[in-house]
């Protein structure tokens, strides 16, 4: 709860997965997301997918953003939305992918469950803004 | 999300909402909830913390009914500067606690940004030992600016780590500030990470959570400086004794944590326990340990510590003191903040505090008369209470 306690407090785990060493682009989101007022929860690097899922499962998060720049996307991401579904977090977690990933791959996360792919120079504003739009309603 | 707006606004103005939010009872959902938890679900878990951090409406029956299987856990305190390595150590030794078959709860304290309520909360990027390991339950807290609520939200999250079975329960939090000190206090036994080669931080500690330390951590003791910071630790935990500390034939060995009542237990047969000695037999001298967290040098011998500290308690029938001096400080924040709810909503019968403010600029009003006609109708209740009436 905000201090003013209007609005849930949003909390996001911003996870890298898999090899690559890029986490510029995930620093930048995690400083804009907790500049949006969320709660966000950055995982380090090189996270296996079932370091995600307990991540995830564990801090109760509204959303997952995955930034991938390693390309291997079509092998993780449907590890973590397992390994979400297994411990019953999969429904109500927003599941977001950053990074470089062809227009054919992005149709496939979706269908398996992934509600946004964001590439390259995406706009912050338009991605907090999905996020505001889009976090799971809670009973 | 908009689902629950209801609830956050009902929530913020508290007057409206004060007698819903007080409800102990448990609701439905939540008895499920409770009882997929109790049966080992790490999301239940974590939803139930949720509800605790949120103060979601209902989340009061919740805590309650946690109390009931709460209790077992040793519950330690992990303090600190930032950058001692707190997150670090806390890596370790909760992999160390899971060698030994130990479950393990880590609560991590983090403070959010002032002005947006926003917040990184990076401690478990440093779990590092523990990743994929789901019986280390780790769960990130940000220092929302609840009305003293952060140590009541972090003693309930670790009521709920207790009651789902884990064995250990660990908060870390920064040591500066009275919140955090509220926090770390919550714990059956505290650890106070100190720095090598800050002198002036052993300075600044004596000001406040020198007191509250049971045990001391000279973590990053292969830095140059770390023998002079143990040894002024070691000083400083000496003269804490007090003057009464000398009549104790022997000196409990700073280091030796694990004989802390050993030259005590003679003392137990003499009638003269009842004088003030007795808090010189019965006192705990903290421990000065040293530590390298990231290499893992030290950390069995800080479990033995701590180790020793829990038997501590239990023998000399601390424990239940300090437990009873916990409950207490909750009910009291509790009582304080349900009739600070009270009060707001006295205050907003009144027209709000902005209108009460207006009247004494014009001159109609003095503070102390409005405070006296907010108050009375209260004290006036209470009063006419026969004893024994609730």
């Amino acid at each position: 709860m905000s201090v003013e306690g209007t609005e849930r407090t949003v909390r996001c785990l911003v996870a890298k997965v898999g090899l690559d060493g890029h986490d510029r682009g995930a620093h930048v989101i995690a400083r804009a997301f907790r500049d949006a007022g969320f709660e966000v929860v950055y995982s380090g690097l090189h996270r296996a997918p079932e370091d995600i899922v307990q991540a995830a499962v564990q801090e109760d998060v509204d959303v997952l953003g995955i930034s991938i720049l390693s390309g291997a996307h079509n092998t993780l991401v449907p590890k973590v939305i397992e390994g979400l579904e297994e411990y019953g977090a999969f429904e109500d977690t927003l599941i977001l992918v950053g990074g470089i990933v062809p227009d054919d791959d992005v149709k496939e996360l979706k269908e398996l469950g992934v509600a946004e792919v964001f590439g390259p120079g995406t706009p912050m504003k338009e991605t907090i803004e999905f996020v505001r739009n889009n976090v799971p309603e809670r009973e | 999300m908009n689902g629950r707006d209801a609830n956050w606004g009902a929530n913020s103005t508290r007057g409206r909402a004060a007698s819903h939010d007080r409800a102990v009872e448990l609701r439905d959902r939540d008895a499920e909830l409770l009882e997929e938890l109790l049966a080992g679900s790490h999301r239940a878990l974590a939803r139930v913390i949720t509800k605790i951090e949120e103060r979601t409406p209902g989340y009061r029956g919740i805590v309650s009914t946690l109390y009931d299987h709460a209790g077992d856990a040793a519950v330690i305190g992990v303090t600190g500067a930032p950058g001692a390595g707190k997150s670090t150590l806390v890596d370790k030794l909760a992999a160390a606690y899971r060698e030994r078959g130990d479950t393990v709860g880590v609560v991590a304290v983090d403070p959010s940004s002032p002005y947006t309520g926003g917040a990184v909360l990076g401690d478990r990027i440093r779990m590092a030992s523990n990743v994929g390991d789901m019986d280390v339950f780790f769960r990130s807290m940000s220092a929302r600016g609840q009305l003293g609520g952060l140590s009541t939200a972090t003693a309930d999250a670790v009521t709920a780590l207790d009651a789902f079975g884990k064995d250990v329960v660990m908060i870390e939090t920064v040591g500066a500030g009275q919140s955090e000190v509220d926090v770390v206090r919550t714990a059956d036994t505290v650890a106070v990470l100190v720095q090598p080669e800050s002198g002036d931080d052993v300075q600044t500690l004596k000001a406040g959570i020198l007191e509250i330390g049971d045990v001391f951590v000279v973590n990053k003791a292969d830095m140059d400086g770390a023998e002079r910071t143990l040894a002024e630790l070691e000083e400083m935990v000496h003269r804490r004794e007090g003057p009464t500390a000398g009549l104790d034939a022997g000196h409990h060995g700073v280091g030796v944590p694990n004989d802390p009542n050993d030259d005590g237990s003679e003392g137990e047969e003499d009638d003269e326990r009842d004088a003030s000695v007795d808090d010189a037999v019965d006192a705990w001298t903290p421990a000065v340990l040293a530590t390298v967290a990231e290499t893992g040098d030290g950390i069995d011998e800080l479990i033995g510590a701590f180790d020793a500290h829990g038997e501590f308690l239990r023998e000399s029938g601390e424990l239940s003191e300090t437990r009873r001096r916990r409950y207490a400080e909750e009910i009291r924040t509790l009582v304080r903040a349900d009739v600070g709810a009270l009060a707001s909503e006295a205050i907003e019968r009144r027209g709000g505090i902005e209108a009460l403010a207006a009247r004494v600029e014009h001159k109609e009003a003095d503070p102390y008369g409005l405070a006296a006609e907010i108050v009375d109708p209260i004290a006036a209740c209470l009063e006419d209470l026969e004893p024994g009436d609730t």
